[in-house]
């Protein structure tokens, strides 16, 4: 623990024929309500104003690196899952495309589009949460329960593909787990459709509201100088008014053939923060419907002319009588409890190397290729084997660059995995995002940092 | 500028410094003396011609058992390792972990106006684990260097303020040093002062 600074160290100050006044020392956390997560901020204050801060992490550290050397590659994806607990299925991309470019794999084009897709939701939902806490720590908790709404329809949109809310654990190395599932993309819409409406009449409550603006203001400012040294990114960096985007500067996945916008803001205090993030939740609704718009056919393919999935039977039908016209090509939809009926969705999402990508669960069980290429892939002693080697990955998290650095040793389980978070810059900045500020300024810039514990402690 | 020209580039500048250079799948990488850092990371930073101005990561990589893991006996010869596909860019080959030395201090460098990163590895003794500090270039490096210490026990000199920060002050060791066992436990109990 950090030592608390003596009372004898705190300056007293007195002005001749005034009050003599003396700092005082303000212990806010580990266990705030408005501290997220756990984190202590030491601050000294002279009267209103914090002369010093000194922030203390680590309560949340569960060695994820450390417990990565001791599984197998695909074993890190849930430990990945915890990093950013908002946005789980960024970390879960970042990394496997980390190490995908160690082992030199390609995924194929719709995994590609699934990833970009599953990583704008994750990023919509991060913001939303960021946001909302920060104007409900501000009084404003009609907007926290409409943007956690929103995010509800959102994550419902995360369960239906991967089948869990936070531990989503959907990548895999060298691919996803499963496709994106029957209706996926009108259920999009529809939850996107509603976020639109919950950030308008968020905007309404917000942007003009005369205390929220008072509060954020001008409040927590970083110069774009400073704001790079400390090696902040994302919409942080992006409110002091550099355009840095790694989707658009170092363009991974499919990120380079989709058209957005990067926000970018001029003043780097809070409220242009919240303008950024705002903006960036809009840019990541365009990017997902270019997306589902440009993705590559899956396995639920609808008739050409009705626009409805063809049933197995009734295709049968069709092929009898001759009538194969449009339908040459195309799967049928057969009944959810016939056997293999779910190999479909892992037809176009793996790599085609078959020493890394785990098989459909129908050809484990129903094949002895399948069987084989399983048990080489999870049997202790067994799995994936990169070449020995070392890779830096960076993704654009929801807070900014999302880095990973692996090595390997040519065994079956990572020699060194490190992450980079990107709250951890921001969180190195803080004393001096706080300093010169008043004491009630404190909530909103930190709220606008947006501290996810999991990632910034590991 | 690819991989390959940043590496002559920097090459080029300090001929002494680069010990070895490699752009493995990609990523420039040039391996660095401990005695030549700070010089080298301020031209980075500075110098009009390769404006590094952002440092992305410190970290630290624990050699001392590279290669070394035991498999069980069954299976020592079965595993299968991938070889990359002609898409991924992999002019060199991996020349394997720099030097002797037991740890590599790793920096990730990323240059905002020409979009290219590089990373520079420092290979340090384990019974003098110290080199110089890159806090009075970047404030990154702070917290940084201050998690390489608290992880590794490798010291950053010139650091105003090297404590542990992920760890609490009376952790014994440093945690991602592959000695340390993954399964070894230290209960904090109880109020400490």
């Amino acid at each position: 623990m950090t030592q608390a600074i003596p009372p004898a160290a705190l300056t007293s100050r007195s002005t001749p024929g005034q009050v003599e006044t003396r700092d005082m020392l303000l212990n806010i956390g580990p266990a705030h309500p408005a501290m997220h997560g756990i984190i202590r901020i030491i601050a000294n204050l002279d009267g209103e104003q914090i002369v010093s801060a000194d922030v203390e992490i680590g309560y949340l550290h569960r060695g994820f690196e450390k417990m990565s050397e001791t599984v197998d590659y695909n074993g890190v994806i849930p430990y990945t899952d915890r990093l950013n607990y908002v946005s789980p299925l960024i970390n879960n991309v970042g990394y496997c495309m980390a190490v995908e470019k160690l082992l030199g794999i390609e995924v194929p084009e719709r995994c590609h589009y699934i990833r970009v897709i599953v990583s704008e939701i994750s990023r919509i939902t991060d913001h939303l949460t960021c946001v909302g806490a920060s104007a409900m720590e501000l009084g404003a908790f009609t907007v926290f329960l409409y943007m956690i709404k929103a995010r509800e329809y959102l994550w419902e949109l995360v369960e239906m593909v991967t089948g869990a809310r936070l531990t989503v654990s959907y990548c895999r190395v060298g691919g996803v787990k499963g496709d994106l599932p029957d209706g996926f993309a009108e259920r999009c819409h529809k939850a996107l459709e509603e976020t639109r409406r919950v950030l308008r009449e968020s905007d309404t409550l917000l942007t003009r509201n005369r205390i929220f603006v008072d509060r954020m203001s001008g409040t927590g400012k970083i110069s774009a100088e400073d704001a790079i040294s400390y090696g902040i990114t994302g919409p942080f960096l992006r409110a002091s008014g550099v355009d840095y985007d790694v989707r658009k500067d170092c363009p991974y996945a499919v990120y380079d053939r989709l058209q957005f916008d990067v926000p970018v803001g001029t003043r780097g205090d809070n409220f242009d923060r919240y303008l950024v993030r705002m903006e960036e939740m809009e840019q990541s609704m365009r990017i997902i419907e270019q997306a589902l718009r440009d993705i590559p056919a899956g396995p639920f393919q609808t008739h050409p002319e009705t626009g409805r999935p063809i049933p197995a039977a009734e295709m049968v039908d069709q092929a009898k009588v001759g009538n194969i016209q449009g339908i040459v090509d195309t799967r049928a939809v057969t009944d959810p409890t016939l056997d293999g009926s779910a190999k479909p969705l892992h037809l176009f999402i793996g790599a085609d190397e078959k020493r890394v990508f785990l098989p459909a669960k129908e050809d484990t069980y129903g094949n002895i290729e399948g069987l084989m290429q399983h048990f080489k892939l999870v049997m202790y002693g067994h799995g994936v084997r990169p070449p020995k080697g070392e890779v830096y990955f960076p993704v654009e998290g929801a807070n900014g660059e999302l880095g990973f650095y692996i090595v390997s040793d040519g065994a079956n389980s990572p020699y060194r995995v490190r992450v980079r978070p990107p709250c951890f810059a921001i969180m190195s900045a803080l004393p001096k995002l706080l300093i010169g500020d008043m004491m009630a300024d404190l909530t909103p810039t930190f709220g606008s940092v947006n501290m996810i514990g999991g990632e910034l402690d590991r | 500028m690819n991989a390959a020209d940043l590496i002559q580039a920097v090459k080029d500048r300090f001929p002494q410094a680069v010990q070895a250079s490699h752009s493995y799948r990609g990523d420039a990488t040039v391996v660095l003396g401990r005695d030549s850092l700070l010089e080298v990371a301020r031209t980075l930073k500075e110098d009009p011609a390769f404006q590094m101005n952002f440092l992305m990561d410190v970290t630290a990589v624990d050699f001392s058992s590279f290669g070394k893991k035991q498999s069980p006996a069954f299976f020592t010869s079965s595993g299968v390792s991938v070889s990359p596909s002609p898409q991924i860019p992999d002019q060199s080959p991996w020349p394997g972990p720099p030097g002797s030395s037991r740890f590599v201090v790793v920096y990730h460098l990323f240059s905002l106006p020409f979009k290219h990163r590089l990373r520079l590895e420092v290979p340090v003794e384990e019974d003098d684990a110290e080199i110089d500090s890159l806090s009075a270039l970047w404030g990154a490096a702070d917290w940084l260097e201050r998690e390489v210490w608290d992880m590794f026990g490798i010291r950053f000199r010139g650091h105003q303020n090297l404590k542990r920060i992920l760890m609490y002050d009376e952790f014994v060791g440093h945690p991602l040093r592959k000695d340390y066992a993954v399964n070894k436990r230290q209960p904090l109990i109880g109020p400490v002062n």
